[in-house]
């Protein structure tokens, strides 16, 4: 009997501690067989970040380095800059990156560090117990929009990958969603681009994923699936931003 | 009064938390000192959940109960065996009988049983059988009387659809007086 | 106002509301995001302000402008956050601005855990920010106290212009306990100060921490010191739990302060003249307080949720009369009463 399929080399025996429904596990599953598959997950450093992911280090099987809320591109420039050969990446939430860690994302795409970031992007605070994030959806209501996002005092929701795209530093952005198996397969191609960019020290990449969060959203996994697809892609257009391979 | 060290333990959603907020109204309506504090690390994601009410006259002293717990209402097995070891040698344990089929119980502790399952299912709607277990608690702390019980859960549902508050009060009733 | 058993996080935003806050700034972060939730659902509701920042840093900057535009304000955050607004609550300091920082400790350092401790005490009296300066700590023992000293912290707040701290511990975020609070309107007071875009009143009013030189400099800090003093002498706060005839003192604060009664209690049981003196005030400290007990005790103990932080102001106060000890736990562990009990047991000579 042959194998087909099996659990990736690239993620540990630890059980993942996402609620049920929660799409950090397929995300999880696609990074860590990118790393496999291109041969690189024995050379890389993982920054995990502080969200729903904050075990991260526990799930990916390659050496982790913790950071502070929002300061994972930082401390990815830190390992990275003295380990250039190394593989460095950032798996951070839209809290973590898009709120607190926006000087952190901006300049490190600004000085176009050679590193790798997957953005989870699912529109709400989760480990924290469902507070409004930077790309809440206007009229989203979360425990601190209780009357729904109101532009007029939260602002509309940020873009970042329209954002970092403009930054001449940015080599690679683009933005996907884990909603169905088509899409899926398509974030898993745009993140093993991200990491053979860095592969090839082509500069700075981003891949931003739309993601559910079944539990903060009150809805159920297959309703928060097609929120994704029908709602948050509206609102956040699927695409490359930027593809523009510096010179080596 | 001895000082009262309850323990409430179950799973997530099956309404452990309010079971001891709602005992800790009861004893605050009757003037006695309360403190209520929910387990909040880790285990609640996918976990037991837990809450730890003390009840005393006048000071209630550490809203953490480390061991001694004079009464403690399960609703599932992994909460009957995580806390079973740390009751007083006189405590009284409540369980739920729907889901605790074969309780081993140290000597010396009183075992009380509620079905919690067939009295919602009895009073109309299996989804409140945290009300089932809060009135069997109720009795069996022996500071509460039925009326006081019905006041709390109409305070609780307070302008939500009086057949939900009815139907919270049936459970509570039934399981309230079908302890000896 | 009757009784009602709420959330501790819950009755603090609740309290801060009555005492006259009207603009609070604050991010989520775990044990304290129910304050950070009933802000954003009644600050509205009340004709206040609200604004989940971008960071904690954003928001003890929020506090600095809308403080240094003369309007009571406030900001909440968890052990790591309050680490982030250290620059904050300096800058805030230097200026001389009102503004009242609830802190719900967690475990540390670092990320540490969600779970409640005491080991910011260092962090909250001792200044994280650069210079010479002080923040007026008060520390609560429960829900009720916590409710009294939110109120009083937005008086002292105003009255000395400077920042004060609330620091209770995860627990106190967390339970729910009986509170009647005081809805009263707390008094406001003229800020004649503040910059808030009014020249009518004839001259400017300028908001800054900045001199350039150094005498003027050294004037400032020493108006600034001239407010700890009298902090020092008429603002101290603290509760004696059965001191009259100790003959064993412990000092304690916050939530575990109940465990060490506790304790007190068992200890008397057994014949042993335990006392417990419980800083409400972290800074200023009761130094007089514990140096007047020394003379009677055989050996002062500290206990904390932490590695020993508090137990060297005691040190300080005590200044050798009898021993110091400590006791401690930490990383979101609570100690027992009995293990209290046991460390007090240790140290005696002997001597019931």
């Amino acid at each position: 009997m042959s194998v087909v399929f099996k659990k990736t080399r690239g993620l540990t025996d630890t059980p993942l501690s996402y609620c049920p429904g929660c799409t950090h596990g397929i995300i999880h599953r696609l990074v860590a067989e990118c790393l496999d598959e291109l041969g690189i997950l024995d050379q890389t450093i993982a920054i995990a970040s502080v969200g729903c992911s904050v075990m991260s280090y526990e799930y990916f099987n390659c050496d982790s380095i913790q950071a502070g809320h929002g300061r994972a591109p930082a401390v990815a420039t830190g390992a990275k800059r003295v380990h250039p050969d190394k593989i460095v990446f950032t798996y951070q939430g839209d809290g973590d990156l898009a709120s607190i860690g926006t000087a952190e994302i901006v300049h490190a795409a600004h000085r176009g560090e050679n590193i790798t970031v997957i953005f989870v992007n699912n529109a709400i605070y989760g480990m924290t117990g469902g507070q409004m994030a930077p790309t809440t959806l206007v009229n989203q209501v979360t425990t601190t929009s209780p009357f729904g996002r109101d532009v007029s005092l939260q602002g509309e929701p940020i873009r970042m990958s329209e954002l970092i795209s403009t930054i001449p530093g940015a080599s690679y952005v683009e933005r996907v969603m884990a909603a169905d198996p088509i899409s899926v397969r398509k974030a898993k191609a745009a993140i093993k681009k991200g990491f053979e960019r860095q592969m090839n020290k082509g500069g700075f990449s981003m891949i931003e994923i739309l993601s559910s969060c079944n539990i903060g959203w009150g809805k159920n996994p297959s309703d928060s699936l097609k929120y994704i697809k029908n709602e948050m892609a509206a609102y956040f257009p699927l695409g490359v931003y930027k593809d523009k391979e510096k010179p080596v | 009064m001895k000082k009262i060290k309850l323990v409430c333990a179950g799973f997530g959603g099956q309404g452990i938390l309010t079971i001891g907020q709602m005992i800790a109204m009861m004893a605050m309506q009757k003037g006695l000192a309360v403190s209520w504090i929910p387990s909040y690390g880790p285990e609640m994601r996918g976990g037991t959940a837990n809450c730890n009410v003390v009840i005393d006259e006048q000071d209630v002293g550490s809203p953490i109960i480390a061991d001694g717990i004079t009464h403690l209402l399960v609703m599932n097995q992994p909460a009957l065996d995580k806390f079973i070891s740390k009751m007083d040698k006189d405590g009284v344990v409540i369980i739920n009988q729907s889901l605790i089929k074969d309780p081993k119980i140290p000597s010396g502790l009183t075992l009380i049983g509620v079905d919690s399952y067939q009295i919602a299912q009895d009073v109309g709607n299996i989804k409140v059988q945290n009300m089932a277990a809060l009135g069997c608690l109720a009795k069996a702390l022996g500071l509460f009387n039925q009326a006081e019980g019905l006041s709390v859960i109409e305070d609780k549902f307070k302008g939500k659809d009086q057949t939900l508050v009815q139907l919270n009060q049936a459970a509570f009733s039934q399981a309230f007086n079908s302890q000896s | 106002m009757s009784k009602v058993l709420m959330k501790g996080n819950e009755a603090i935003a609740k309290a801060a509301i009555y005492a006259g806050c009207k603009a609070y700034f604050g991010y989520p972060i775990t044990p304290q995001n129910e304050i950070t939730e009933y802000m954003a659902k009644y600050m509205a509701l009340s004709k206040g302000v609200f604004v989940q920042a971008e960071s904690e840093i954003a928001a003890i900057n929020m506090v600095y402008g809308a403080a240094g535009a003369g309007v009571r304000t406030m900001t909440s955050s968890s052990s790591p956050g309050i680490a982030l607004k250290q620059e904050g609550i300096s800058y805030c300091a230097g200026a001389e601005l009102p503004a009242v920082i609830v802190s719900v400790s967690r475990g540390g350092p670092g990320l540490g855990n969600i779970l409640p401790a005491q080991s910011d005490y260092n962090q909250a009296t001792r200044g994280g920010g650069n210079g010479d300066y002080k923040v007026f700590v008060l520390s609560p023992n429960g829900v009720q106290e916590a409710t009294d000293m939110v109120r009083h912290a937005f008086y002292l707040a105003d009255k000395y212009r400077n920042p004060v701290m609330v620091l209770a511990d995860g627990m106190i975020g967390q339970m729910m306990e009986p509170v009647e609070l005081n809805i009263e309107p707390l008094e406001t007071i003229e800020k004649p100060w503040a910059a808030d875009g009014n020249l009518e009143r004839g001259y400017r009013n300028i908001i800054n921490s900045l001199y350039l030189n150094s005498k003027p400099l050294e004037e400032h800090n020493h108006v600034l010191n001239a407010k700890y003093l009298e902090w020092e002498a008429n603002e101290v706060m603290v509760d004696y739990y059965q001191c009259e005839d100790a003959t064993v003192l412990l000092v304690a604060y916050g939530t575990p302060s109940r465990i060490v009664k506790s304790a007190v209690n068992k200890l008397r049981a057994e014949g042993i003249k335990a006392g417990l003196l419980r800083p409400k005030t972290l800074y200023p400290f009761p130094s007089k307080e514990i140096s007047a007990l020394c003379p009677q005790v055989e050996f002062v103990l500290s206990a904390e949720l932490s590695m020993g932080q508090m137990v060297q102001d005691v040190r300080l106060a005590v200044n050798g009369q009898v021993p110091v000890y400590f006791y401690g736990r930490t990383g979101g562990v609570v100690f027992e009463d009995k293990e209290i009990v046991d460390a007090v047991k240790s140290h005696l000579g002997g001597v019931k």
